[in-house]
């Protein structure tokens, strides 16, 4: 085919210097594991998929006439922990922070790549735990194991999909702190903080939330099983416990969590949307302290779970102000995006769609967090589809979209092919029409007060769910094609360049895939980050 | 009825003009920043694209923008947080002068209780334009009352009592949910609440009524349990004379002020040794597993007639009759 890109020996590279399924499974090198991982969360990103088709089907009627009452609970649940800690978690920082973090700061290898494979293998024991529990009854508590709901009155298998979170939680914490360490340590000479691309920052505050909350939720779970198994009383009222305690101890940990999924995709639209307008991030120490920010604000708010719990207005009070604070980084984040854009040269790459799809569609989320911070209208809203569609619009909008772009973004890198343009670009509009079509109508559902995770509903909310659910399946769609059209590049996509956007990166400046060690030598890094006259040569994108 | 496709739930509470108001004034701010924002983007991706402006202008960043976009919208959070806290606020303190119905939610169903004695499942009858609190607790696991057109939700609890209120505006039929997860029937944990001119709420009240109030439903269970033996209504009892007590501060005997509410009171019957009366010894057996929900709160019923000789509402609320003397007052602080 091409006359000089392709000779007749490949180079050697982290892909093919061996091919034997026993160097996969024992690698230690963080590309291979960050592939593992695309490969495991894929699958499960699906699974959750096929949870939430059941869902929208369900709703399709207002009677609860497609399955049990029982088996619609099972679904939404396992739709959420499926989606929570099994994709949402583990997807950015995982898949492509563990390929991305060396090569940025030009190190070979993560801090502690044996730690970093044991964290994959108890991400697949977690999961495969968790599928066992989905294939032997499942489990019907909500993905926020509400006690003593949780504790005492479920007949499903709560243990075990603890148990599984439990487990999971460590592959987190594992990551979380390889990442700390490295990017303290490993930094190429020159390689300072003031020169550490956005992701890195946005990985940085990721792993600090990691390692911080993940153990809480892992104290919280466990207190349930505990309670399960032996009555200790912790949580039921019943036996001298507090249902509120728990409450408080899973929201510590699951309201950072929300800033685990989407501070990586920040970290993306950074890169993305500063290479696609060939101009540095306008603002660096603004959004670089903004992920700062937000990951040390993110653990002060947690209680805005439970304005109508039963805690004290007082406390209430305060958390909602706190709730404020925290979408003051997110709004600068915004502004300095957009201001990046301006006056830049941009091409809208399938990677630049995303990325602007994103800060749209978290716009709208963040926006509508505002709401839910407001003490007398989330009174109203609580519980109800205002708050899927807001979260929805923070997960899928926002973290999943930026997902996306950084996967279409690095695949050339990744795998060594260009994805087909046309079809990028037609999947990424038909995700952003179907996501809008599936979400919006919720957002009125909710104001009109259909309740969240409710089997059957009242008849005059129907046409609005036949929205949603027509929109889910345009999303649907929007999900199948990356996954069948970066398939078909593996073997027929283009060959790519060492550099196709013409970005600034470290990562870029290595051979596409890059060989096992990344860099032959050190590199001495005397740029400034996103100095885009470092990199001399025209971008071919269009 | 219902329209096919309804935007805007009706308004039929004194707080859901307020939720309202606030709801228009959030979706005008960041109806007008999400616009501009959409517009600025694809404004940017057009005017600047790579075949219309293939230089860039390098700008590194400007501390006048970053702090504009800071404050800016800081101010506006604020507007937004102050305004929420007093609707919150208004919701989170019930009129003293409420009429009271008390809730007990289980799976999958919730009780009503008025206190002039009529129960009702699933279906809640209250006046129009009068204040009306309701005191709930779960029997099982969390459940949560919502009222949609009322904007009003409030999670039920198992072991203690929350309350919220509303105060209705319109006649009708409104949606009651169930917006805590409780297990299987949990969407089918429905109901409506019927709110009613205030004679035809009284005619309701006074019909088919042979149980009597609820308050002499918890004085009856309070002789049948022996209560009386050591709760005498003089100072000669083994226990605290609970005569006036309801809503009043107690002393406890480690020192500690507590203020004798339904929370207390239910705490005391079931736990009798976790809060004791100064001068008390710790004798009174517990009441667990021997009265349920519905009883206890007859007896907290019950004990707050002791406080009231005399009801605000006559005729609404007949309260029990207070047995003779007065005098002695629980505790002093």
């Amino acid at each position: 085919m091409a006359t000089i890109a392709a000779p007749a020996v490949e180079r050697e590279n982290y892909l093919n210097t061996d091919f034997r399924v026993r160097s996969w499974l024992l690698t230690t090198d963080h590309k291979r594991i960050g592939i593992l991982y695309l490969l495991s969360i894929t699958a499960m990103f699906f699974v959750g998929g096929f949870a939430a088709t059941m869902i929208r089907l369900e709703l399709l009627t207002p009677a609860g006439d497609l399955m049990s009452s029982d088996t619609y609970n099972k679904m939404f649940t396992i739709h959420g922990i499926v989606m929570v800690f099994f994709f949402l978690i583990p997807s950015i920082p995982a898949t492509l922070g563990n390929f991305l973090v060396p090569m940025m700061i030009g190190a070979r290898d993560l801090a502690f790549p044996k730690i970093n494979l044991a964290s994959w293998y108890m991400y697949i024991t977690g999961a495969g735990l968790m599928m066992y529990v989905v294939l032997t009854g499942g489990v019907d508590t909500g993905w926020t194991f509400y006690v003593p709901f949780s504790s005492t009155y479920s007949n499903t298998h709560v243990i075990a999909a603890v148990v599984a979170i439990f487990i999971a939680g460590f592959s987190s914490i594992f990551t979380g702190f390889n990442f700390i360490v490295t990017i303290h340590r490993m930094r190429a000479p020159g390689m300072t903080w003031s020169r550490l691309p956005l992701f890195i920052w946005s990985h940085y505050a990721t792993s600090v939330i990691m390692v911080l909350g993940t153990p809480v939720v892992a104290i919280a779970l466990t207190l349930v099983a505990l309670e399960r198994a032996f009555h200790m009383g912790i949580f039921d009222p019943r036996l001298g416990g507090d249902p509120l305690l728990f409450q408080h101890l899973f929201w510590f940990y699951s309201h950072p969590a929300v800033y685990i999924m989407i501070l990586p995709s920040m970290a993306v639209v950074s890169e993305v949307v500063s290479t696609f307008s060939r101009k540095r991030v306008f603002g660096y120490a603004a959004v670089a302290l903004a992920s700062i920010a937000i990951a040390v604000l993110g653990f002060l708010v947690w209680a805005h779970h439970m304005f109508v719990a039963g805690i004290s207005a007082y406390a209430a009070l305060v958390f909602s102000l706190l709730s404020y604070f925290v979408a003051v980084p997110s709004a600068i984040k915004v502004f300095n995006w957009m201001a990046t854009m301006y006056k830049g040269s941009v091409s809208l790459a399938t990677p630049m769609l995303y990325a602007m799809g994103f800060i749209g569609l978290f716009t709208m989320g963040g926006m509508t967090g505002l709401y839910l911070a407001a003490l007398g209208i989330d009174v109203h809203v609580h519980d109800t589809y205002f708050v899927i569609a807001h979260f929805h619009y923070i997960m899928v909008g926002g973290a999943v979209m930026g997902y996306l772009a950084g996967i279409h973004f690095w695949w050339p890198k990744i795998s060594g092919r260009m994805y087909p343009e046309a079809w990028g670009k037609i999947a990424a509009a038909t995700i952003f029409i179907g996501f809008n079509l599936t979400f919006f109508p919720q957002f009125v559902l909710g104001y009109l007060g259909m309740p969240r995770r409710y089997h059957a509903y009242p008849p005059e909310f129907q046409v609005l769910n036949v929205m949603s659910t027509a929109g889910a399946s345009i999303l649907a769609v929007g999900y199948v094609l990356p996954l069948i059209y970066l398939l078909w590049s593996l073997r027929y996509g283009e060959v790519a360049p060492d550099n196709p956007w013409a970005a600034t990166g470290l990562e870029w400046r290595t051979p596409s895939p890059p060989p096992t060690e990344n860099f032959p030598e050190t590199p001495v890094v005397t740029w400034e980050a996103y100095d885009y006259s470092s990199v001399a040569e025209v971008p071919v994108a269009r | 009825m219902w329209q096919t496709l309804p935007l805007w739930p009706a308004r039929a509470s004194t707080l859901a003009g307020r939720t309202d108001a606030l709801m228009i004034f959030m979706l005008a701010v960041t109806g007008f920043f999400t616009v501009m924002i959409f517009i600025l983007i694809l404004v940017f991706a057009l005017r600047f694209r790579r075949t219309r402006n293939p230089i860039v202008t390098h700008i590194e960043g400007s501390n006048a923008l970053e702090a504009a976009w800071t404050l800016i919208p800081f101010g506006i959070f604020m507007v937004m947080f102050i305004w929420s806290a007093g609707i919150y606020m208004t919701w989170a303190q019930p009129p003293p002068n409420a009429e009271e119905v008390f809730v007990v939610g289980k799976q999958w169903m919730w009780k009503f209780e008025h206190p002039e004695g009529q129960r009702e499942i699933d279906q809640l009858h209250v006046p129009l334009g009068r204040a009306v609190r309701l005191t709930m607790i779960s029997q099982d696991v969390i459940h949560s009352l919502f009222l949609p057109e009322f904007r009003v939700k409030q999670d039920v609890l198992p072991g203690r009592y929350t309350t919220t209120w509303f105060q209705t505006t319109k006649p009708g039929s409104y949606h009651l949910f169930c917006t805590q997860y409780c297990g299987t029937m949990h969407s089918g944990m429905i109901g409506e609440v019927v709110v009613m001119e205030p004679a035809a709420y009284q005619a309701w009240l006074s019909g088919g009524n042979a149980e009597g109030s609820l308050a002499s439903t918890g004085q009856k269970l309070f002789q049948q349990l022996g209560c009386t033996t050591c709760h005498r209504f003089d100072t000669q009892g083994r226990g605290p004379n609970l005569l006036g007590l309801y809503g009043k501060p107690v002393l406890l005997d480690d020192g500690r002020t507590v203020t004798a509410d339904d929370n207390y009171i239910r705490e005391s019957i079931l736990t009798p040794g976790a809060k004791v009366v100064a001068g008390f010894k710790p004798i009174m057996p517990t009441f667990q597993g021997i009265v349920n929900e519905e009883q206890l709160l007859s007896l907290a019923a019950y004990l707050k007639s002791l406080s009231q000789p005399e009801r605000r509402q006559p005729g609404s609320n007949r309260p029990a009759e207070p047995p003779h003397p007065a005098s002695a007052p629980a505790r002093s602080r």
